[in-house]
């Protein structure tokens, strides 16, 4: 069994470089993939009606779904990247909350969902979460 | 559908959409922790790292849960989908601290619940956009063209 290398921790904007890494490219890629399975329907309406291979098909044919596919496997590796130089408990629920709030403007600007003042308090509350979680 | 209920199955699927991804975060972190140092320098050791077993495991869970994600954005807005996943921080806390045995502060703690709150606040909110009829017209017509493609 390989024994586990004590990394030491980056400092503190070589995190934050990587963090925003992936929250950019996650950013990215969860608009265009989101907006992708808009452009393509309910998928279990699809698979009901062409079972599950029309369903693949449905998605693998949509050109938006691979462009957003290609920025979230850059923000995977750039995920393995972090993981290797800082913990999991910091790098996880950081770019996962950030990119909830990066996902919120995105979402109004290019998705055109409605994102109210409720929604706007929730990026407040995360933001000051992610602040208490690398701090 | 945007204000229906949803079904069993659609609970199940945002179910999978939190599991998986901490559970695959945690296998990834497992096993690139064992792994020595990678630099920008040897791009090409993070490649061979996917084919180690916890990170090939990590994989295998992060595709469950990219399947069940994809299925979630279809019949809901992204940012009604992503609260689902906020419930994976505090299961990845929760694994960190004691499958990893990492150590987490009282702020972290405190800063994963604040996290969750937010998440949970947003979450009570409308699941999908009204639209105008006109862009909901313009939406149908390329998910007409989906089904076709599909069928």
């Amino acid at each position: 069994m390989t024994v586990p290398y004590p990394a030491p921790q980056p400092g503190f904007w070589a995190a934050c470089s990587m963090i925003a890494a992936i929250v950019l490219a996650s950013t990215a890629g969860e608009v265009l993939t989101a907006a992708a399975m808009k452009s393509i329907g309910d998928l279990d309406e699809i698979r009901a009606h062409s079972g599950l291979k029309g369903a693949i098909r449905a998605v693998l044919t949509c050109p938006l779904f691979f462009a957003g596919v290609s920025f979230l496997s850059l923000a995977f590796f750039a995920l393995l990247f972090a993981l290797n130089h800082m913990n999991l408990s910091l790098v996880a629920p950081a770019s996962a909350s950030l990119t909830l709030v990066t996902n919120a403007i995105a979402g109004k600007i290019f998705l055109k969902e409605n994102v109210d003042r409720r929604r706007w308090t929730s990026a407040v509350l995360v933001c000051i979460g992610v602040y208490l979680l690398a701090h | 559908m945007a204000h229906a209920r949803l079904s069993p199955r659609q609970y199940l699927i945002l179910g999978l959409v939190s599991l998986c991804a901490p559970l695959g975060d945690t296998c990834l972190s497992r096993g690139m922790t064992s792994l020595p140092d990678i630099t920008l320098a040897h791009p090409a050791t993070l490649i061979a790292a996917v084919f180690t077993p916890w990170i090939a495991v990590g994989i295998a869970l992060l595709i469950g849960f990219f399947a069940s994600y994809l299925t979630a954005l279809s019949w809901a807005d992204l940012t009604f989908v992503l609260p689902a996943t906020a419930l994976g921080n505090v299961i990845v806390a929760l694994f960190a601290r004691f499958w990893l045995h990492e150590a987490i502060s009282l702020e972290r703690w405190a800063g994963i619940v604040l996290i969750t709150v937010g998440v949970g606040f947003v979450a009570h909110g409308p699941s999908l956009t009204e639209r105008p009829a006109a862009q909901a017209a313009a939406l149908a017509e390329p998910a007409t063209l989906g089904k076709e493609q599909a069928q």
